[in-house]
């Protein structure tokens, strides 16, 4: 090897990046992002949302206050909501998550025993202020079973199938519970 | 057709003096003939120098497998006036112990030497601004005051490493002036003229002077040591970022240091565009209109400066200083002598006996400049001698 042979060694390197980055597609692995973007994997997560089965008013969640309680930053507020008389109903009055304190760690996820609460893909989230405009609500946090059966279809089917096997198993216990 | 090409900035210069000509009195038409000129390389100068900005990143970002400024209008070709726009609503930070008068005065007077440089280079048949008999000398002169202003930027943001910087700055500049002086000489000799429109007329036809063996020599040494006169990887040491935080251009911001980017791309410019001139032969070429030649071998040795910066990491000090002194310089002083040669004796003879002793002195330098390894070492212990 000559003395500066590694420096043309070096050139013809990059010369060759910059020709094939014309050409192939391994060369140029730069994704558009606004106008182009990867698929999201499916076990990604983001920030929290609530699920409900068939229309809004359905959620899973009963308001059993767990998620709030396991939530490490305590970004999750939530208020039970009561009838006309006083007696607590098994919804949520008020369901808040700050987006601005959530580190998307999904403990909510993990501990909820009604599988009412799961991780999103969204994350173009940003807004002008810090404080209310990422105080997420109760509406703006619900969204369909079937998004979620979208976003995630392995981990819904498995949901599903857990579900199904616990309302047969509840359905004969629920006469006698009627009664 | 082609003539008209050919001489199509020249006649349109003459085009617009001769509208103004009816209006303005003799005295004043001169004038105008020389504020056109002006006109044009202050406009030519900083807009070459924001295209390039352009040009650098979208290379430098090939080389990396990225697309570069593609967002700010089609293929960002809008993105230096975006990035102007910045620079210009950017606030001007003065340090408080700062040389206030030198901090100000740096970054302006960068730009005038670039700026000067540009009436000396020959676009095309005819376009140049002025026709110096000491082009080449005035070209020399105001190439090396540039490291001036660097080191007067440097002294003023009083900041060890915008010192360190300038300091770096003028060891670079001395040493490398010397071999770039050096490398056109030869030129010279063959020429017998500073006139850069001659050393362009002299190499008309396909007689460039890198096809002969000390032009080629030359060249290189001539290009190497202007890339290190314009501060470019892999010679950018005075603004080492990673070793002295911007160099001389730490304490700038906004337009200020605009401007020291301003010189460097003009220089970069005017540094091929010399090249060119003194060993491609300038603008002379078949076929093509003339400034069309001179641009495309202006910006192929541009393009080899970016590629440059997108391959070679930056030197160290001490082999910097050495491959100036130790390489370069020889080489320089060794082409002299070549070129002497070639130019008294004849023309099928010349040839060889030059590329035989270019050849010969390459290998010389590579052989005494080659690297001194260590012989092993062998330890033994104490015992075993007994």
């Amino acid at each position: 090897m000559i003395f500066g042979g590694g420096v043309i060694k070096g050139m013809l390197v990059t010369f060759k990046n910059f020709v094939l980055s014309y050409f192939s597609k391994e060369h140029l692995t730069t994704v558009q992002y606004p106008e182009e973007r990867l698929p999201a994997k499916e076990r990604y997560r983001n920030f929290p949302f609530l699920i409900f089965d068939n229309k809004p008013e359905d959620l899973r969640c009963v308001s059993c206050d767990i998620c709030a309680k396991e939530c490490p930053p305590k970004c999750i507020t939530i208020v039970r909501d009561s009838d006309a008389s006083g007696k607590p109903l098994k919804r949520p009055k008020v369901f808040d998550i700050d987006f601005s304190i959530c580190m998307n760690c999904g403990i909510c996820e993990e501990v909820c025993p009604f599988d009412a609460i799961f991780m999103d893909h969204e994350f173009e989230l940003a807004e002008y202020g810090r404080f209310e405009d990422l105080n997420y609500h109760k509406e703006d946090l619900l969204k369909s079973a079937e998004h979620f059966a979208k976003i995630r279809p392995q981990d819904a089917a498995r949901i599903d199938a857990k579900r199904a096997e616990k309302a047969q198993k509840v359905e004969p216990a629920k006469p006698q519970s009627q009664t | 057709m082609t003539e008209q090409a050919d001489q199509i900035f020249v006649l349109a210069k003459k085009a617009l003096l001769n509208f103004l000509s009816p209006f303005l009195p003799d005295w004043a038409a001169v004038f105008a003939s020389i504020l056109v000129s002006i006109g044009a390389i202050a406009v030519f100068g900083p807009v070459t120098m924001m295209y390039l900005t352009l040009l650098e990143r979208k290379l430098v970002g090939r080389i990396q497998n990225r697309y570069g400024p593609n967002r700010v209008g089609f293929w960002g070709l809008l993105q230096p006036i975006a990035d102007g726009i910045k620079m210009l609503t950017k606030e001007d930070i003065v340090p408080a112990k700062a040389d206030k008068f030198a901090h100000f005065l740096a970054p302006i007077a960068i730009v005038v030497p670039a700026l000067l440089i540009f009436s000396v280079i020959p676009f095309g048949r005819g376009m140049i601004a002025v026709d110096l008999s000491i082009g080449i000398l005035f070209f020399l002169a105001l190439s090396s005051t540039t490291t001036i202003w660097i080191f007067v930027a440097s002294w003023a943001s009083r900041n060890k490493f915008s010192l360190l910087g300038g300091m770096r700055s003028v060891a670079q500049m001395i040493s490398y002036e010397i071999p770039m002086v050096l490398s056109i000489v030869p030129v010279l000799l063959v020429v017998g003229s500073f006139s850069t429109v001659a050393i362009v007329e002299a190499q008309s036809g396909w007689h460039w002077f890198v096809f002969t063996p000390w032009g080629i020599a030359g060249f290189l040494i001539f290009f190497l040591t202007g890339v290190a006169e314009v501060n470019r990887t892999p010679f950018d040491l005075p603004e080492g970022e990673s070793e002295i935080v911007a160099g001389f251009h730490t304490e700038y911001s906004g337009m200020k240091f605009a401007l020291f980017y301003m010189a460097e791309f003009m220089n970069t410019f005017s540094i091929s565009a010399i090249v060119a001139t003194a060993y491609l032969g300038g603008w002379q070429g078949p076929w093509l209109p003339s400034w069309v030649w001179f641009f495309i071998k202006t910006y192929a040795l541009i393009f080899v400066m970016m590629w440059f910066r997108g391959t070679l990491p930056r030197l160290r000090v001490d082999q910097l200083m050495g491959f100036a002194w130790k390489f370069l310089l020889p080489l320089a002083l060794i082409n002299l002598l070549i070129a002497g040669i070639w130019l008294k004796l004849e023309s099928p003879k010349n040839y060889l006996v030059a590329l035989v002793m270019v050849i010969g002195s390459l290998m010389l330098l590579y052989w005494a400049n080659g690297p001194e390894i260590p012989k092993k070492r062998t330890y033994r212990y104490a015992y075993e001698n007994e």
